[in-house]
């Protein structure tokens, strides 16, 4: 996506929020060498193309009960048993707002850098379909809760992706709505049903500005903006049960013509089909305008199994929702330390400013600490961070281990993790546990065993068996020689026996040394630590063999 | 559905601020075209039947613009009489559900505990009937 941050940043600076900026421009010339966005080698003198991604995203408020009546917010229940006479809209029924649900919104509102309107409205959203039993859906189009905040994330840049690069795309507004209830089609008796309990559950829709221009960035954006609300706990935001759910913006221009038409992707449910179908579609404008087509706006979905965005049935031309003010709320009236009024009941009030102390720690912060008290690259808290639950193993193993914590970023991030990738694990389902992994780092710590002796048990560990580090270290024997004396002996039995090797070493050839060592080390079967034979060698080799051993 | 279209008297957006009649349509006939009868009849699902009912309408807007009588320049406008209470907050507890017999009573058809909504309820073809 190199080609679109070559436009980009002129693009982005207009209105950019500080500090980032040179950033992008490290990024832009790290990107230079990647490939650009285009169907076909552009002729001489032919524009580029740029491509702009706004996305909606709607997070599913992590709360007991729903946004505007007592039912329960549960995932798998019997359908319509978590549904009230509200959520069914019956006649004489009221909305009556959750206080969880309004600072969920406050709180994400804060960790999003946003401006929290202290006055909020609710309104209604018209439109018809099975399950949507009111026929609107009550949310925050005139004034919504939180405006004007940024989502920062960190994008791998250079040659081999290890270096991390921050990108800011902002949040145009947060807020406050219902969420339908959920249709099942059943086309062969033409008939559709519908269950309630999802109906009237709380959602925040975030709206970002469109600042992404590539699937990577977009995806790489929800990813983070995932790990802010679970570290919040305002949202569980998993996309696969439908409490993360983004739709994406996706339109290409020249850089410096006007936007594009802009086509809306929907059905997008895990974070890689994100980023797959922003692609698809940003290839698919670029070509369908290079042969002189042109680009509808339409809705499309993604189609997992084509790996392509189609249209979905055409709406009616556009959607008039005819929203009118929610005549049954009162302005959303939030407060700070110096507004809160005196004596004021302190379950119906809502303090931005406690409840900006009480926000935990974020991921960024997380990963700075990781930084600092680890001593670990930027990349390494982003990957620990990005994995999910790998955090957690990292912090048990250093608990358990005396080993020195860069060993153990090490072990985590290499050996563990490219195993895990290796046979598609997620952290929980790995058959190596943090503490048999401390176990066997304080082995490697002690000098017990040598490295790539580790790398054996590790190996051993992966197979599941039952046995410890320790077991396998003696029933494999793969204990280092801790005899000095012996091996000075095999280190002079070996010399006496190589005498071409050892004149080539006295001659000065700087790779006869490393011979030696294999050697020596092949005799002791891999028992011996490199770094040692080697001090043995170089003393008996300055002896000139004069000073045989005891 | 049915209505007649005598001339174009509606130039203002639907939902604009100032009505059906706007200064823009210097006539101030108050006709309303069938191209908006059909776009109302597709989004409220009402059905003006008759020339009767489309005329109904046109007095009805022309009654509300009598409201332009008022000189609102600078007034805030009220969006709510509700404006001065209180948003009553309600603490997170799960106190209602659990009553999907009593909620199924209600619907026409019943399959298995769900809701049997009316057949093409959710597809563009229904509107087009």
């Amino acid at each position: 996506c190199a080609l679109a941050w070559v436009y980009g940043v002129s693009r982005h600076r207009r209105g950019a929020p500080t500090g980032s900026t040179s950033n992008w421009i490290r990024g832009q010339s790290s990107l230079a060498q990647q490939p650009l966005h285009t169907a076909r080698k552009p002729r001489k003198g032919e524009h580029k193309w740029a491509a702009v991604v706004g996305l909606e995203i709607h997070a599913q408020i992590s709360s007991n009960s729903k946004l505007f009546s007592g039912s329960q917010v549960c995932f798998a229940a019997p359908p319509n048993s978590l549904v009230s006479f509200f959520d069914a809209s019956l006649p004489g029924t009221l909305p009556v707002l959750n206080r969880r649900c309004v600072e969920a919104a406050v709180m994400t509102g804060l960790a999003l850098n946003c401006h929290i309107n202290k006055k909020s409205l609710f309104d209604r959203k018209h439109y018809f379909y099975a399950d949507l039993p009111a026929g609107y859906q009550i949310t925050q189009q005139r004034l919504p809760i939180a405006v004007n905040g940024s989502l920062t994330y960190g994008i791998c840049v250079g040659k081999r992706q290890s270096q991390v690069t921050t990108r800011t795309v902002r949040v145009k507004q947060i807020q406050l709505e219902q969420d339908s209830g959920k249709s099942l089609h059943d086309d062969l008796r033409s008939q559709t049903l519908v269950d309630l309990n999802r109906a009237g559950v709380g959602l925040l829709e975030l709206v970002l500005e469109p600042d992404l221009s590539c699937g990577e960035e977009a995806a790489t954006a929800v990813r983070e903006l995932q790990l802010i609300l679970q570290a919040l706990g305002t949202s569980q935001a998993n996309m696969a049960e439908g409490q993360l759910r983004v739709d994406a913006n996706v339109s290409v221009h020249h850089p410096g013509e006007p936007l594009g038409v802009r086509t809306e992707v929907k059905n997008l449910n895990s974070i890689r089909f994100l980023a797959k179908a922003i692609d698809y579609e940003i290839q698919r404008q670029i070509k369908e305008l290079e042969n002189g087509g042109e680009i509808l706006n339409e809705t499309r979905s993604f189609d997992y199994k084509l790996g392509c965005t189609v249209p979905m049935r055409d709406k009616e031309g556009k959607q008039d929702y005819r929203f009118m003010p929610e005549p049954n709320l009162p302005p959303l009236l939030l407060y700070d330390a110096t507004s809160l009024p005196a004596g004021a009941d302190s379950q119906q009030v809502i303090n931005i400013d406690q409840i900006r102390e009480r926000l935990p720690e974020l991921p960024s912060v997380t990963r700075e600490r990781l930084v600092q008290q680890y001593e670990m690259l930027p990349e390494h808290s982003f990957t620990l961070l990005n994995e999910v639950g790998l955090l957690e193993f990292f912090q048990n193993v250093i608990k358990e281990t005396r080993a020195e914590p860069k060993k153990v970023t090490s072990w985590v991030l290499n050996t563990f993790l490219g195993y895990l990738k290796q046979q598609n694990l997620a952290v929980r389902e790995s058959p190596v546990t943090a503490s048999a992994l401390a176990e066997l780092l304080d082995l490697l710590d002690s000098k017990a065993i040598s490295s790539s002796a580790a790398k054996q048990v590790f190996e051993e560990l992966w197979k599941h068996e039952g046995k410890t580090p320790t077991q396998i270290v003696s029933e494999k024997k793969l204990e280092l020689m801790q005899d000095q004396e012996a091996l000075e002996q095999l280190c002079h039995s070996v010399m006496q026996g190589h005498p071409q090797v050892v004149m080539d070493v006295k001659k000065g050839n700087p790779r006869a040394i490393n011979r030696l060592i294999g050697l020596v080390r092949k005799a002791t079967l891999s028992r011996a630590d490199p770094a040692v034979i080697k001090a043995i060698l170089e003393k008996q080799l300055s002896c000139h063999g004069s000073c045989p051993p005891a | 559905m049915w209505a007649r279209a005598v001339w174009l008297g509606l130039r203002a957006p639907l939902g604009g601020r100032r009505g059906f009649t706007s200064k823009a349509d210097p006539q101030g006939s108050g006709r309303v075209t069938a191209e908006v009868i059909e776009h109302l009849e597709r989004l409220a699902l009402v059905d003006f039947g008759s020339r009767e009912a489309v005329a109904r309408l046109e007095k009805a807007i022309a009654f509300a613009d009598r409201l332009h009588a008022v000189h609102t320049d600078g007034v805030e406008p009220m969006e709510s009489v509700l404006e001065d209470r209180c948003l009553y907050l309600r603490s997170d507890n799960v106190v209602e559900g659990n009553c999907a017999e009593e909620l199924l009573q209600n619907s026409h058809r019943v399959v298995e505990e769900y809701f049997v909504a009316p057949p093409g309820m959710c597809c563009p073809e229904w509107f087009n009937r």
